[in-house]
């Protein structure tokens, strides 16, 4: 176990690395000087910059310097906004994203599982395909699209909601739910497949022969076990959420670390979007090696250690 | 299902001949035309296929049949709604929105079939190389795709794209070089399977080469989960593309993909949401489209498959 660990730790090291180093490329390929756009700077003090910047040392020396800073989580001032450490910035912005993330997770889990269940036990009939309808709605329509939608009806057409403002619990529920609309489909359709399953299984079928309740059967044995392929998506259920939050964030102007992010790639502003891209990677990567050992965990059939074989 | 009339005359043997008797009466139904009775039965994946079809004719004669070019512009024009003239209306530089939306499909759905295609070609082979020779080689390849499958898919398009500039290549290419990975482990899954199969030890000690019985027994048969995988890959293609053209690093200017004719939409939405409606409706049908053939291609070809 211990083993495991330390190997999936080295590789979550290596893509971190790759991830580091490419966005130090991106940073030297990219044309013209960080400065390029402001107001024409006379050329000493372009130079003076650039010192400051420490862009003026050898490649390889910057390079190590900012490895090493990155490791450290220090990744400098931001070009655009002076006077602004990008480490400020994402610990600044990094709760609002949170709270609307585990928001989004909650209801996506909680919806997604609900469906699943009640398509699973209804087969075939007509909740049944209500559920499904709507799961493949879900995948099909894009998160930004219901974005949209939902500001549509809700907060123009109906005025339940505010368009785009970031100050009360209320505000945050349509982007939650924008940002739940993708994961709660898949989640959804996981279920069934597995609850279905699950309900086919020999010790259902000897749970209900010893007279036990539907309910019993359906929440007490069913759910539990139909439940392990559902914990095995919360990696990717993370990642869909994070990378979703970006363009929900920018679309009611929520002020997290997505739209931050953004802001960041319209401003070509390097440094805040190298520090943004390695602390989204520590964050997916680490959740996912989570889920994989809290899988583990619950499921002791699955063997972590296994050579070869699937996890 | 309906029952069939059953008479005394379905009961009589079949052959009194015994030399006859060994023979198989009735044709012999290839796991294919089986596949794709199944798949017949599912009328939703039809109409998946059809309003494909459907949007591919428009892709390149839609534009034509407006009698606008996509990109140019009236400015005494704008902002219309639906008219004899601008069937979807025009956005707010004065852009036919009709020709705007076929100029759109041909994009989104060029960038969704070509990233799948390359995914295809790639994964395949690395997939199939890895689980065929096994042992050092599997390896090796597995874990560099490891390695690029911890990258988290979208950083790296975006990365990618804000290193290599905006175009339709660099956003297919940004795509692929993380896209791959899951056809590969796929398709290595299913190799490693079948290898020990009997027929694969007949065939090599026919004297079959190595490349011969990857490509005339390994590969046809994981056909299923590739072509169900490859299916699935085209709505998260054109999902990106249309997320990355909103995020202002989509496909450059005078092209019209639906990302970006969603974007350009939306900041007038609250006023024109009919902008909106169009390419809203046409991704969202395109990737429905294609996610009802992917399920119905699974059902049909996984015989394991629940109804």
């Amino acid at each position: 176990m211990g083993k495991y660990i330390l190997k999936r730790i080295g590789y979550i090291l290596l893509s971190l690395y790759l991830i580091i180093t490419a966005t130090f490329v991106l940073m030297r390929l990219a044309p013209g000087s960080p400065f390029a756009s402001e107001r024409r700077i006379p050329p000493a003090l372009e130079q003076q910059m650039n010192e400051a910047y420490g862009l003026n040392d050898p490649i390889h020396k910057q390079y190590i310097e900012y490895v090493v800073n990155a490791f450290t989580f220090d990744f400098g001032p931001s070009f655009k906004f002076v006077g602004q450490e990008v480490t400020d910035i994402i610990f600044r912005s990094f709760p609002y994203s949170l709270v609307l993330g585990l928001e989004a997770m909650f209801i996506a889990l909680g919806i997604g599982v609900l469906l699943g269940v009640i398509a699973a036990i209804r087969h075939n009939k007509f909740s049944d395909y209500i559920a499904m309808v709507i799961a493949v709605l879900g995948i099909s329509v894009p998160s930004f699209i219901m974005a949209s939608i939902l500001q549509y009806v809700f907060a123009i057409k109906l005025e339940m909601f505010s368009v785009a403002r970031m100050e009360s619990f209320a505000d945050t529920i349509l982007p939650a739910v924008a940002l739940a609309t993708t994961p709660l489909a898949f989640i959804a359709r996981l279920m069934r497949s597995s609850m279905l399953d699950v309900l086919n299984s020999d010790y259902i079928k000897t749970a209900k022969s010893k007279g036990m309740s539907q309910r019993v059967v359906t929440y007490k044995h069913g759910l539990r076990n139909a439940m392990l392929p559902v914990i095995s998506y919360m990696g990717p259920l993370i990642a869909s959420i994070l990378t979703g939050s970006f363009i929900i964030e920018t679309i009611f102007g929520i002020p997290g670390l997505g739209s931050e992010f953004v802001t960041s790639i319209t401003n070509r502003d390097y440094t805040v979007i190298m520090g943004t891209t390695v602390f989204f990677g520590i964050l997916l990567l680490f959740s996912v090696l989570i889920v994989d050992l809290i899988y583990g965990l619950i499921d002791p059939r699955i063997k972590l250690t296994a050579k070869g074989g699937e996890k | 299902m309906a029952h069939p009339q059953l008479t005394s005359t379905d009961f009589e043997p079949l052959l009194t001949n015994k030399a006859e008797l060994e023979k198989i009466s009735g044709k012999s139904t290839s796991y294919w035309k089986d596949a794709w009775r199944r798949f017949r039965k599912n009328k939703l994946a039809l109409a998946g296929i059809f309003v494909i079809l459907l949007l591919g004719i428009m892709a390149f004669n839609g534009a034509k049949m407006s009698g606008h070019n996509f990109k140019d512009n009236d400015l005494m024009a704008t902002n219309q709604t639906m008219s004899k003239d601008h069937w979807f209306g025009t956005d707010t530089l004065g852009r036919d929105i009709f020709a705007r939306t076929w100029e759109g499909a041909k994009i989104s759905l060029f960038i969704g079939l070509m990233a799948a295609f390359l995914d295809l070609i790639i994964g395949v082979i690395w997939g199939a190389v890895a689980g065929y020779f096994g042992g050092k080689v599997d390896e090796y390849l597995m874990r560099i795709a490891d390695i690029l499958y911890g990258l988290p898919y979208l950083l790296v398009v975006i990365l990618l794209m804000v290193l290599m500039g905006q175009g339709i290549w660099t956003m297919i290419i940004a795509m692929v070089i993380t896209g791959w990975i899951n056809m590969a482990r796929i398709v290595r899954g299913q190799v490693m399977q079948l290898r020990s199969e009997e027929y694969v030890l007949a065939s090599r000690s026919l004297g079959a080469s190595n490349s011969r019985l990857l490509f005339k027994h390994l590969i046809p048969n994981t056909l299923g989960p590739i072509l169900v995988t490859l299916t699935l890959t085209v709505p998260n293609a054109i999902f990106t593309e249309a997320f990355l053209s909103f995020l202002g690093l989509g496909v450059p200017m005078p092209h019209a993909s639906w990302g970006v004719m969603t974007s350009d939409a939306i900041g007038a939405f609250q006023y024109y949401p009919y902008q909106l409606f169009f390419p809203a409706f046409f991704i969202c049908l395109t990737m429905l489209a294609f996610n009802v053939i992917g399920d119905g291609m699974r059902d049909a070809l996984d015989p394991k498959g629940r109804k």
